[in-house]
């Protein structure tokens, strides 16, 4: 059938059946499962009289409600408390593998699946949970799904859905020095906008993208869907199977050889198609930082706060204007000059090991600043952390001023107790940048851990290419 | 599901872009284990001028009078009327039960995220795509006319406007037979049942790693 896309390899790979208007049934090879999204499912299966379809094609974890404090007390708001328990006894009554807030393997859902190898290349991946397009960074077919769709899949291991437009973003040439996998795929968000990748699934591609460890390529998929692509995927290649090789869900031996052979399959043809490219210069990025209330709200470091005035179309002004007066910012104001309450290193976009050894590096022998009240460096998972720890990046942070917590959502959405107060500014290494987001009338500004990092010293954002 | 075929319904304007699943229903809310009881606590942030929390009585907090919500011409709305990119964000189902909850029917919109998109489908609530224009006469018409109403018939893929202007829009064939019989997916889905475990089987095959 001619030359293929990445996507179109996934998707043809996954049909069940196929309607004649396009609407295909479509097999999912991963479940993975969190207390939020899924309670509601687990009822209406219950209510209906059905069982799992498979029920090893599902992984669970609490991530949102988890404290990053002290936890032999448990959690102490009890509604958080009665949500996560109540995914526990779910999955006790099914027999669905969970790992429990006291196991070393509990952490961000999208974090853990990959570190265990639960997440391979040529899967499907879904979960109630729009970030799992993370998945999509190990050449996989990963999108968050509503809680109808969770109780669809556990009661028939498949989905309804039409196929998407397929979009190519190419990244060539080299990412400067302090220049990130998040400040590219945020430079892509602004350029293409919070709504440009709508109905599409993006594939990632270019030098720049081949150049960057899974960890970056995962930061990148992660934010697909804030462009709007509920799916972001990159071929698989060397640095994918070599970060794979080992994990506990990962195959091994002969499977292993038969496995590898058809992921070396992963990637787009010579010549395919696809319905949108979208080109970005990697030398051309700079460290970014976002100003609004929206994701696509972003400039350079070395930018201002734009000037409504300046705007011709009055729905976009109108949202500028909202946004300004919902963060406290001035037009013109230099990014640099913003002053900030709060640092928040962490979430499924930004908490694997390199993050924290990037950030660790910023603030090795440094100090928070005075005006910064609470900075805090929370890891993607249980083995995150003791990683980390074992590499003595706990005593960095601590040292610097910076407090240490237990994995889990934590600040990204403040689901639990961490969050922002009315007016608190935040640079915060998270995904939304959203009202209320991470606490009502807090205000986030989306930076890479690197420029958190140096935020949190400086008291402001800074450039940390010159820091 | 319920059954959508039409509705006669007040429209009620809410003119801003981008507007997120947090703004929808704040994750305070998400906390609950039930599928119903989130619309009083819909657009939470701002709709009062207290935080909210889950189990409040929401009765006795004060209403924010500026949002449109609250405003008494557009009590018992049934059709929101938004900007583009509505329902942004999270994947949470959260924020189409809120609506639903609150007792809206149908969203109109130039464009909605696709993971919302696929949430109100599932759950009886018709998002409506409608071009820039269309969308820019309505929110001047519904803004000067207080009683405004609209009839949406989904049969005929028509918006009908009280003045008898019809705004026709796309729906897909599978998406809207489900909505006008209520059907449920996952009983479609399971009269594929030889197939799905023919696929596996296959699958097994192929790609034997994905199975143990």
């Amino acid at each position: 059938m001619g030359t293929q896309t990445l996507y179109d390899k996934l998707w043809n790979g996954h049909v069940v059946h196929e309607e004649s208007d396009g609407t295909t049934l479509i097999y999912i090879d991963r479940h993975l499962v969190h207390e939020v999204t899924s309670p509601q499912a687990f009822e209406g299966l219950r209510l209906a009289g059905r069982k799992p379809w498979r029920i090893a094609s599902m992984l669970a974890v609490a991530d949102h409600n988890v404290p990053t404090t002290d936890r032999t007390q448990g959690i102490a708001d009890p509604i958080s408390r009665l949500q996560v328990e109540t995914l526990d006894s779910n999955c006790d009554e099914l027999g669905i593998t969970e790992f429990r807030m006291a196991d070393v393997r509990q952490g961000i859902v999208h974090v853990i699946g990959p570190e265990q190898g639960a997440t391979l290349p040529g899967m499907t991946v879904v979960c109630g949970d729009s970030h799992t397009s993370t998945h999509g960074a190990f050449a996989a077919l990963a999108f968050g799904i509503g809680t109808s769709e969770v109780e669809h899949v556990m009661a028939t291991q498949c989905l309804l859905m039409k196929k998407a437009h397929a979009m190519q973003v190419l990244v060539e040439g080299m990412l400067g020095k302090g220049v990130t996998a998040k400040d590219l795929v945020l430079a892509v968000i602004g350029k293409i906008g919070t709504a440009g990748g709508t109905g599409y699934a993006i594939e990632f591609a270019g030098s720049a993208i081949r150049a960057l460890s899974m960890e970056g390529r995962m930061t990148v998929c992660n934010m697909a869907i804030e462009a709007g692509a509920r799916a972001g995927m990159i071929a698989a290649d060397d640095t994918t199977i070599s970060y794979l090789k080992g994990r506990p869900f990962a195959p091994q031996g002969e499977l292993w050889d038969k496995a590898v052979d058809y992921w070396r399959t992963l990637h787009s043809d010579e010549g395919a198609q696809f319905d949108k490219v979208v080109q970005l210069d990697a030398a051309e990025i700079k460290p970014q930082v976002t100003w609004g209330t929206s994701p696509e709200m972003v400039v350079a470091v070395d930018g201002n706060v734009p000037d409504p005035a300046r705007e011709s179309d009055p729905v976009k002004r109108s949202s500028i204007d909202l946004s300004l007066k919902y963060m406290g910012l001035q037009p013109n104001t230099p990014i640099t000059e913003i002053q900030i309450d709060k640092v928040f290193i962490g979430s499924c976009t930004n908490a694997r090991i390199e993050d924290l050894r990037a950030a660790a590096e910023v603030v090795r022998g440094k100090h928070v600043a005075a005006n910064v009240k609470l900075a805090m460096a929370v890891p993607g998972s249980g083995l995150v952390k003791q990683q980390a720890e074992r590499e003595g990046l706990d005593k960095i942070f601590v040292e610097a001023g910076f407090e240490w917590r237990e994995p889990g959502c934590s600040m990204c959405l403040a689901m639990n107790a961490d969050r922002l107060e009315s007016g608190e500014r935040c640079a915060s290494t998270s995904n939304r940048n959203f009202e209320g987001r991470q606490g009502p009338g807090g205000r986030t500004h989306l930076v890479s851990p690197e420029m958190a990092a140096a935020a949190a010293i400086a008291g402001h954002f800074v450039d940390v290419r010159n820091f | 599901m319920d059954k959508f075929i039409q509705v006669d319904g007040l429209v009620v304007p809410l003119d801003r872009a981008n507007v997120d699943t947090d703004a929808i229903i704040p994750k305070q809310f998400l906390k609950s284990i039930k599928r119903t009881g989130f619309g009083p606590n819909l657009f939470d942030e701002w709709r009062y001028l207290d935080h909210g929390e889950p189990g409040m009585d929401n009765s006795k907090r004060p209403l924010n009078p500026d949002f449109v919500l609250n405003q008494p011409r557009y009590h018992g709305a049934q059709i929101l009327l938004a900007r583009e990119n509505f329902g942004c964000g999270s994947s949470r189902e959260h924020a189409p039960w809120a609506l639903d909850d609150y007792g809206f029917r149908a969203i109109i919109a130039p464009s909605f995220a696709d993971i919302f998109c696929n949430n109100c489908f599932k759950n009886g609530l018709l998002p409506i795509v409608l071009d820039i224009a269309g969308i820019d006469d309505l929110f001047q018409v519904v803004t000067a006319t207080p009683g405004y109403h609209l009839k949406i018939d989904l049969e005929q893929q028509s918006i009908i406007a009280p003045n008898g202007v019809v705004y026709r829009f796309e729906v897909d064939d599978f998406r809207k037979n489900c909505l006008l019989n209520g059907l449920d997916d996952i009983g479609l889905t399971l009269q594929h049942v030889r197939k799905i475990k023919e696929y596996e089987t296959r699958r097994k095959l192929e790609a034997p790693w994905l199975f143990t």
